[in-house]
């Protein structure tokens, strides 16, 4: 191919790379250092709220995954079932966050945690006790406005990057 | 003294780096010249088709991210809109809004990936890919604050979005809308006038006209080959008719003429989401659909978009039971593919890979 002239094009283009050199990194050590996430992220510490759960299995049946195991006795008295079995497997699970919208009672939230990586994939199924819901638990704000307000504000790339204006 | 050699087979994938994904050529050389070229694939098979026959409409969301997962705000879009056709739920003004703007700037991110890449394989190693990157992680954390996630990002549904837009998405978005020509301008002064990149690129792996047609191509290759067809433009969905935006063309239809129409799309996508933040209205985001299973009454439907890949069309049949009875999907990357050997053929190992990258699939809709 011909062209009108050579190397132009070529130190025009390392004049950015050179401006590079000056910008402040945004790299991030994650173990040590951490972003906040989304306020409503969907994280796989899922929080199930034992006092609100009535039993009705609407979670396991909007998952498409069948992720959710629930198992419940009984009860010819009142509207609410005791759930004897509540399971989530993380290893299936794709954080979807169906359940969590689909549910009627509000007694099923995403998780705001999400290291929960296990050396055993049997570890990765979540039971009712792992996700009971105690006023400590970072809760995420996926479909709950009132958890979103709790958490603090994401941080985000774009505010990083400033030295440029 | 001409010699007689033996055509080689050379496989070029499907663990080649620049075979984006699990793609395989088998490609026949006479020396260093491709004589032939042959696609295979079905490495990432999933069957999503089938996966869609067997879950309710709603519950299928989820697994349209997975399509081409580098734009799934756009395989959300254009299967919601299916729905909504063969179901004929309305859609709030505001949630069509935000649904175009969600679109643009996965439109946006996904073009810097394709650029990135394409420049990638042409030997520009990584530099110009992480300053893309960069960009592109900043509409992956506007994404993420309005889903919650980063890839994958179910948030639209039926009759509108699943949440509205937190407060502090809006103010984030103007200062990216206004810093990202200044990045565009960048990458131009970076590449555009590059003498190796010209050399690389400029009339190699001509896609003539009347070829991109017969293949049925769409989108940035169907454009570059200097074919103004744009389904925003041509069959206006959503509210796309209310911006004003050109369609970049190209002239030749080569590896060059593809990498600027995709630069310049982005900065119409800029201009139309400015235009779409103007025009944003209040209201309600979602339409009174149930949440869980909805009937459509027996039926089919056809609804495309375009994504950023090309015509991205759903094709669903109802029987009106609760899941779709049969879900085609018609996915861009994998027509786009079509057109791979007449381009190839007759250019050599290193070009191949150039001209490959031009065309920009996603494995995930290739194979489905």
């Amino acid at each position: 191919m011909k062209l009108d002239y050579y190397g132009l094009g070529i130190a025009k283009g390392l004049m950015v790379t050179l401006k590079h050199l000056f910008r402040r990194p945004v790299t991030v050590q994650y173990p040590e250092q951490t972003l906040n996430t989304s306020r409503r992220i969907r994280g796989n510490e899922l929080v199930w709220n034992e006092e609100k759960c009535t039993g009705c299995s609407t979670c396991a049946k909007a998952c498409h995954i069948g992720a959710i195991s629930i198992v419940t006795a009984p009860n010819p008295e009142g509207d609410k079932y005791p759930v004897e079995k509540y399971e989530i497997d993380t290893g299936y699970c794709i954080m979807c966050g169906m359940c969590v919208e689909v549910c009627p009672f509000e007694a099923l939230y995403m998780g705001a945690g999400y290291e929960k990586a296990q050396y055993r994939r049997g570890d990765l199924v979540q039971s009712k006790e792992v996700m009971k819901y105690t006023s400590e638990k970072y809760v995420s704000g996926y479909f709950y406005p009132e958890f979103a307000a709790q958490l603090p504000l994401q941080t985000l790339l774009l505010e990083k990057i400033t030295e440029e204006e | 003294m001409v010699m007689k050699t033996e055509p080689l087979v050379l496989n070029i994938g499907p663990a080649h780096p620049s075979t984006h994904g699990v793609f395989r050529m088998r490609a026949t050389l006479d020396g260093e010249v491709i004589i032939d070229v042959e696609p295979i694939f079905g490495y990432l098979h999933r069957g999503i088709e089938k996966l869609a026959e067997e879950r309710t409409y709603q519950q299928f969301i989820p697994l349209t991210d997975r399509l081409d997962y580098v734009s799934a705000m756009g395989n959300n879009m254009a299967y919601c809109m299916a729905v909504e056709k063969l179901a004929a739920i309305p859609v709030p003004e505001r949630a069509e809004y935000i649904r175009v703007i969600m679109a643009e700037l996965q439109r946006i991110a996904s073009h810097l990936i394709a650029v990135g890449s394409f420049l990638n394989d042409c030997g520009a190693f990584m530099t110009p890919i992480l300053y893309m990157v960069r960009e592109r992680e900043k509409i992956v954390d506007l994404f993420e604050m309005v889903s919650g996630q980063r890839l994958t990002y179910n948030y639209m549904r039926f009759g509108g979005l699943s949440q509205d837009v937190p407060d502090e998405f809006l103010p984030a978005l103007r200062k990216f809308i206004d810093q990202m020509p200044r990045y565009l301008d960048e990458y131009d002064q970076l590449l555009k006038e590059n003498e190796i990149l010209l050399a690389r690129t400029k009339g190699v792996g001509i896609l003539s006209k009347e070829t991109a047609i017969n293949c049925s191509m769409t989108g940035p290759m169907l454009r570059g080959s200097g074919v103004p067809w744009d389904l925003r433009k041509a069959d206006p969905y959503s509210v796309y008719s209310r911006f004003e935006f050109d369609i970049p063309c190209g002239a030749r239809g080569d590896s060059y003429d593809r990498y600027r129409v995709r630069v310049e799309e982005m900065r119409q996508s800029v201009r139309i989401i400015r235009q779409a933040m103007e025009q944003l209205p209040v209201g309600p985001v979602r339409s009174k659909t149930p949440v869980m299973l909805i009937r459509p009454p027996a039926g089919e439907v056809y609804s495309h978009v375009e994504s950023p890949k090309g015509e991205l069309g759903f094709y669903l049949v109802s029987d009106g039971s609760i899941a779709p009875y049969r879900c085609h999907i018609r996915g861009p990357s994998f027509i786009n593919l079509t057109a791979l050997r007449e381009m190839i053929v007759g250019w050599k190992v290193a070009d191949a890979i150039v001209i490959f990258g031009s065309i920009d699939i996603v494995m995930g809709e290739v194979d489905r």
